[in-house]
C-alpha cells in the first residue's frame, strides 16, 4: 500500500492570503505573552504616611522611572487600600454590570496598580471586554480618525483627500510625510482641504516633537498624538524620553491650545527589544497608568505599530481589546488602534473591527486609511481607501455608528476640485507656487499618487521650506482664502482658530460636530443598558444606511421590467388549456408574469430566447412542445406539476420569469421533481435547450443524464436575491386563485406552439 | 454659586471669559478682523486664565490629573517657545550630565515666570534621574 497522498486542500490553503500572516508561539521568556507571563509581578501596593512605598511587589528604593511617576501621580492614597483589596473577578463583574456606574469604577481604578488592572481584565472574555468597553468609554457619540498622506507628499492630492475625509465624516485627520522637510507643505495642504465642505475637523501633522509643536503654534494643526510612552524604563529611554519630559511636552501642547493624546500599545517594548520578559498587557497597563498620571486627556492605544506582532500571538485581538478597556476605565479618551493592517486576511480584518463597531469608540481607528494603501505614509491601516465602502457596509449591517457617512459621486468630484482650487489659490496668493490646470484635473481624478501629474518632491520641499522660513501661519491662509473668494473655507479655518482661544477641545474626548465641541464633559457616555447610551438619531441612521447604489423597487423595475407598451404581445392567450393526448407532448408551463410584466431572467436572457431554447430542445429530443400560461401559482414545483398534469406524456417543464425551471411528472409529489434549475442567474440558454431535450427524452421513456448547472460557489444570494425578491413579488401579485391554465400561442420566431 | 461645569463649553456658555493671551475677546475674532489685519497670529493664543478655567472645569468633572496638566500649561503660556523647547530637550534622558543645570532651570522658571508647578515637575525629575542614573551622556 502506497502512503496516503497529500490532501490538495492544503495546497489551496497554502495560497490563501491568510498564509502570509505569521503566527507566533507563546514564549514569555522572549516576550511573547499576551495576558500573563511568569515574570509579571503580583498586584500589591502599600501606603506609608500618605505616600506609596510599594507597587506590584517592588519597594520604593527599587522604583524605576515608571513606578516613581505612577506612585506619585496616578495612585490615589485614599482609594488604594479599598481598590487593591477587591477580588479581581468581583471587579470584572462590576465592569459588565449595567447597575454599577462608570464613575464608581473610574474611582476604583485610581487606586489600582498596573498588575491589579491586568488581574481584573484577564478574567474577562472578548465579549465581556467589548461590553465593558461600550459602558466605560468616555464620550457618548462615537467618532473616527483618518490618515491623509501620499507617496509624493503632493499638497494638491493632500487637499483633495482631506476634503474627501471630511465628507466621509472623519472627526480627525492625521498626516505625515515621506520627506521630513515637507511637513509645512503637508500641514497647509491638509488644513485647506479640511476646511472644504463641512469643516470643523481636528488636524494633526505627525513629525518630530519640536517641529510638530512649531507647526501647531503656526495654527495649522489642532491636535498631536505622537506623545509616545513605553512600558519599561529601558524602552522609554531608548525612545528618547522620560515620563517627566513627556508630561512637560503634554503641558506645552495645552499651553498653545493644542489637543494632545499619548501613544502606546502592546508589543512596542517587544519590537524595541526591552520587554523584561513581561506580558504585553502588563507593560501596556503601566503605560496607561502613566498617561493618566501625566494628566493627558487621552491615548492612542491598542497595539498601534505593535498590533501585527500582538495578533500573531494566541488571544492577541482579545489583548488589544483589553488594553483599550483599561484606557477608558482610567478615564482616558481612547483612539482605539485599528490603524495597522494586522493581517493579509480580509476575514481577520473584518473580525478585528467588529467589536469596536458594536461597542463604539471615541475614535474607532487612529486612524483609518482614507487613501490607497500604497499612499499611506504611516503604513497601511486596518481599513484603507480601497475598502472604505466595506466599512460603511459593516456600519449598516450592524446598525452601528463607526463615525463614517456614505458619499455620492457627484458631490465628491466637486469637493475634490474645490479643495485643489482653494489650495492653488492660496499658493498663488502667498507666492508659493503656480498650479497648472492640467495638474488640478489630474489630481482630482486620481485615486492615488501613482496616477498624478503634479509637483515633484523637490518642488514640494521648496514650498515647505518657504512656508517655514517666511513664518507663514494659518492666519495668512485665512486671509488668502477670503481674498480669493473661498469665504466658506476661510470661515471654517477660522472656526478652528477660535477653538484655540476657548480651549474647549482640550477636555477629554473632544471633537467638533457642526462647529461645536462635544466631549466627555457635555456628551458623557451614559450607557446603563438597553434604552440608554448612544443611539443613532433617525437622521444619522438614514445617512448611515444610504450606501451607494442601494436597490429600490423603482430602480429594479426600471431596469428589469422592460415592457414596451407599443409592442405586440408575443404570447397570446387562448381558451382554457385541456389535457393533451399526444404521448410525445411536453407541456411548458409559464408563470403568471412570464413574458408580459417580466421580460428577462436573472441571468439577463430575453424570455423569448428562453422559450425558443426550451421548445427547440424538446423538438431535438423528439418531443412536441406546447405552451400554457399558469395563473393560479407562481411556485416552480406547482408550475411544473400543473403543466405535467396537462401533458399527453405526463412530462412537463415549469418555468418562472426569473428563469428558475423544473422538469416534472404528473404522478409525482409537488416537491419531488425530476430535474431542477434552481440557480437562474448562472443558467445559460444552452442549459434550457438541454432541459427541453431531456424532458422529451423522459417522455419517450429514455433515461437521459440530468443537466447540471455548474456553480463556482458565487454568493448568488448576495448578488441576486434583492432583485429576485422584488421581481418575484410581481409574479405572486399576478396569481389568481383557482384560475385555470390557458393555451398560449407563440406569435414570433419558428412557431413553438400549436395555433 | 454655579458650578464651573456650567461654563462648558466656554465658547458657547461663557464666551466673554474666552479672552486670548493678547487680551482679544473671542467675539472679536471675525473674518473681517483677520482680513483687515486688525488681528494677527499673535492674537490667536490661549491665555493662562482660560487654561485655569478649563482646569477648574476638569476638576469639577472629576478629572483632577487633567486639571493639573492644564495648570502646568497655564504656567507655560508666558514662556517663549524657544525656552520651552530647550527645557523639553534638557528633560530628555542623557541630554545633560549634571543635575545642577536642571535645578537652575527650574529656579529660573519659578523666578522669572512664576511657573511653580512646572518647576516642581522638574525638581521631581531631577531626584529620580539621579537615583536612576539618567544624567549620563547618550551621544
Amino acid at each position: 500500500m502506497s502512503s496516503a497522498p497529500r490532501w490538495r486542500r492544503f495546497d489551496e490553503w497554502d495560497t490563501r492570503p491568510l498564509r502570509l500572516d505569521q503566527f507566533a508561539v507563546e514564549d514569555p521568556e522572549a516576550g511573547f505573552a499576551t495576558f500573563h507571563s511568569p515574570w509579571d509581578p503580583k498586584p500589591s501596593a502599600r501606603i506609608e504616611n500618605g505616600r506609596v512605598v510599594e507597587i506590584d511587589g517592588k519597594a520604593e528604593a527599587d522604583f524605576d522611572i515608571l513606578d516613581s511617576f505612577i506612585a506619585t501621580h496616578h495612585l490615589d492614597p485614599d482609594v488604594v487600600d479599598e481598590a487593591m483589596a477587591l477580588d479581581p473577578t468581583e471587579v470584572a463583574r462590576m465592569l459588565v454590570d449595567i447597575n454599577v456606574p462608570r464613575e464608581t469604577l473610574e474611582r476604583l481604578a485610581r487606586g489600582m496598580t498596573p498588575a491589579k488592572l491586568v488581574s481584573v481584565v484577564s478574567q474577562m472574555s472578548a465579549l465581556e471586554i467589548t461590553f465593558a468597553y461600550a459602558k466605560m468609554r468616555q464620550r457618548r457619540t462615537p467618532g473616527n480618525q483618518a490618515h491623509v498622506t501620499n507617496a509624493k507628499d503632493d499638497p494638491l492630492q493632500l487637499a483633495a483627500d482631506a476634503a474627501v475625509a471630511v465628507a466621509l465624516g472623519f472627526d480627525e485627520i492625521e498626516t505625515t510625510m515621506r520627506v521630513a522637510s515637507n511637513s509645512w507643505s503637508n500641514a497647509i495642504a491638509c488644513a485647506v482641504g479640511a476646511a472644504v465642505g463641512r469643516g470643523g475637523v481636528l488636524f494633526q501633522c505627525s513629525i518630530e516633537e519640536a517641529e510638530e509643536l512649531r507647526i501647531g503654534m503656526a495654527g495649522f494643526t489642532s491636535y498631536a498624538e505622537t506623545v509616545s510612552v513605553y512600558g519599561t524604563e529601558a524602552a522609554f529611554v531608548d525612545g528618547d524620553d522620560t515620563p517627566w519630559s513627556k508630561a512637560f511636552l503634554t503641558a506645552a501642547y495645552a499651553s498653545r491650545g493644542i489637543k494632545a493624546r499619548c501613544t502606546s500599545g502592546a508589543s512596542a517594548e517587544l519590537l524595541m527589544g526591552f520587554h523584561e520578559r513581561q506580558s504585553v498587557l502588563y507593560l501596556e497597563a503601566r503605560c496607561l497608568c502613566l498617561q493618566r498620571a501625566m494628566g493627558v486627556q487621552g491615548t492612542q492605544n491598542g497595539g498601534i505599530d505593535g498590533a501585527p506582532l500582538t495578533v500573531s500571538m494566541a488571544g492577541g485581538m482579545r489583548e488589544l481589546l483589553a488594553e483599550n478597556l483599561i484606557a477608558v476605565w482610567l478615564g482616558l479618551e481612547c483612539a482605539s488602534g485599528n490603524d495597522t493592517r494586522v493581517s493579509e486576511s480580509e476575514i481577520r480584518v473584518g473580525a478585528k473591527i467588529t467589536p469596536y463597531l458594536m461597542a463604539g469608540s471615541d475614535l474607532l481607528c487612529s486612524g483609518q486609511g482614507s487613501i490607497r494603501k500604497y499612499d499611506n505614509s504611516f503604513n497601511p491601516s486596518l481599513f484603507n481607501g480601497e475598502d472604505v465602502e466595506d466599512f460603511l457596509a459593516l456600519q449598516r449591517d450592524l446598525e452601528a455608528d463607526g463615525g463614517l457617512t456614505p458619499i455620492e459621486e457627484g458631490e465628491i468630484g466637486n469637493l475634490r476640485m474645490r479643495a485643489i482650487q482653494a489650495l492653488a489659490a492660496v499658493f498663488q496668493e502667498l507666492g508659493l507656487a503656480e498650479v497648472p490646470e492640467a495638474w488640478m484635473l489630474s489630481v482630482a481624478a486620481a485615486s492615488g499618487s501613482l496616477e498624478t501629474e503634479t509637483f515633484s518632491t523637490g518642488e514640494v520641499t521648496r514650498i515647505s521650506e518657504a512656508i517655514r522660513d517666511r513664518g507663514l501661519t494659518a492666519v495668512d491662509v485665512v486671509r488668502a482664502l477670503e481674498k480669493r473668494g473661498f469665504g466658506h473655507e476661510a470661515e471654517n479655518l477660522l472656526l478652528m482658530l477660535r477653538q484655540r482661544i476657548s480651549g474647549d477641545y482640550l477636555q477629554t474626548s473632544a471633537v467638533l460636530r457642526d462647529g461645536k465641541v462635544i466631549s466627555a464633559l457635555n456628551d458623557p457616555n451614559d450607557y446603563q443598558g438597553p434604552g440608554s447610551g448612544y443611539r443613532m438619531s433617525d437622521t444619522r441612521w438614514e445617512a448611515v444606511r444610504g450606501l451607494r447604489d442601494v436597490q429600490t423597487r423603482e430602480k429594479v423595475l426600471e431596469r428589469e421590467r422592460r415592457v414596451d407598451p407599443t409592442s405586440e404581445p408575443w404570447l397570446v392567450a387562448g381558451g382554457e388549456a385541456g389535457k393533451g393526448t399526444d404521448p410525445r407532448e411536453v407541456v411548458i408551463g409559464l408563470s403568471p408574469a412570464f413574458g408580459n410584466e417580466l421580460t428577462q431572467t436573472t441571468a439577463g436572457h430575453d424570455l423569448i430566447d428562453v422559450v425558443l431554447a426550451l421548445t427547440d430542445g424538446v423538438r431535438e429530443g423528439g418531443g412536441s412542445p406546447r405552451l400554457v400560461r399558469i395563473r393560479h401559482t407562481a411556485d416552480t414545483s406547482f408550475l411544473g406539476l400543473t403543466a405535467a398534469r396537462l401533458s399527453g406524456s405526463g412530462y412537463a417543464i415549469g418555468i418562472q420569469a426569473k428563469g428558475t425551471a423544473v422538469i416534472h411528472r404528473a404522478d409525482r409529489l409537488p416537491h419531488m421533481n425530476i430535474e431542477l434549475f434552481s440557480n437562474a442567474p448562472i443558467t445559460t440558454l444552452e442549459h434550457y435547450r438541454a432541459m427541453g431535450r431531456n424532458a422529451a427524452l423522459y417522455a419517450l421513456g429514455r433515461e437521459p443524464e440530468p443537466v447540471i448547472v455548474p456553480t463556482e460557489g458565487q454568493a448568488l444570494g448576495a448578488r441576486y436575491h434583492v432583485r429576485v425578491a422584488m421581481l418575484y413579488a410581481i409574479e405572486t401579485g399576478l396569481v389568481t386563485p383557482d384560475a385555470p391554465p390557458l393555451e398560449l400561442t407563440f406569435t414570433i420566431g419558428q412557431g413553438g406552439s400549436r395555433p | 454659586m454655579t458650578s464651573p461645569l456650567d461654563l462648558y463649553p466656554i465658547s458657547e456658555n461663557a464666551p466673554d471669559q474666552a479672552v486670548s493671551a493678547s487680551g482679544m475677546q473671542l467675539a472679536d475674532l471675525t473674518l473681517d478682523a483677520v482680513v483687515s489685519e486688525r488681528i494677527g497670529a499673535g492674537d490667536i493664543r490661549i491665555s493662562a486664565d482660560v487654561l485655569k478655567l478649563q482646569a477648574s472645569i476638569a476638576r469639577e468633572a472629576g478629572r483632577d490629573r487633567l486639571a493639573l496638566n492644564f495648570e502646568r500649561a497655564a504656567d507655560l503660556v508666558a514662556i517663549p517657545q524657544d525656552l520651552i523647547l530647550e527645557t523639553y530637550e534638557m528633560l530628555r534622558p542623557g541630554r545633560i550630565s549634571e543635575a545642577r543645570v536642571l535645578v537652575e532651570r527650574a529656579e529660573m522658571l519659578r523666578r522669572d515666570y512664576g511657573a511653580h508647578s512646572i518647576a516642581s515637575l522638574i525638581d521631581e525629575a531631577v531626584a529620580v534621574y539621579e537615583r536612576r542614573n539618567l544624567f549620563r551622556r547618550r551621544y
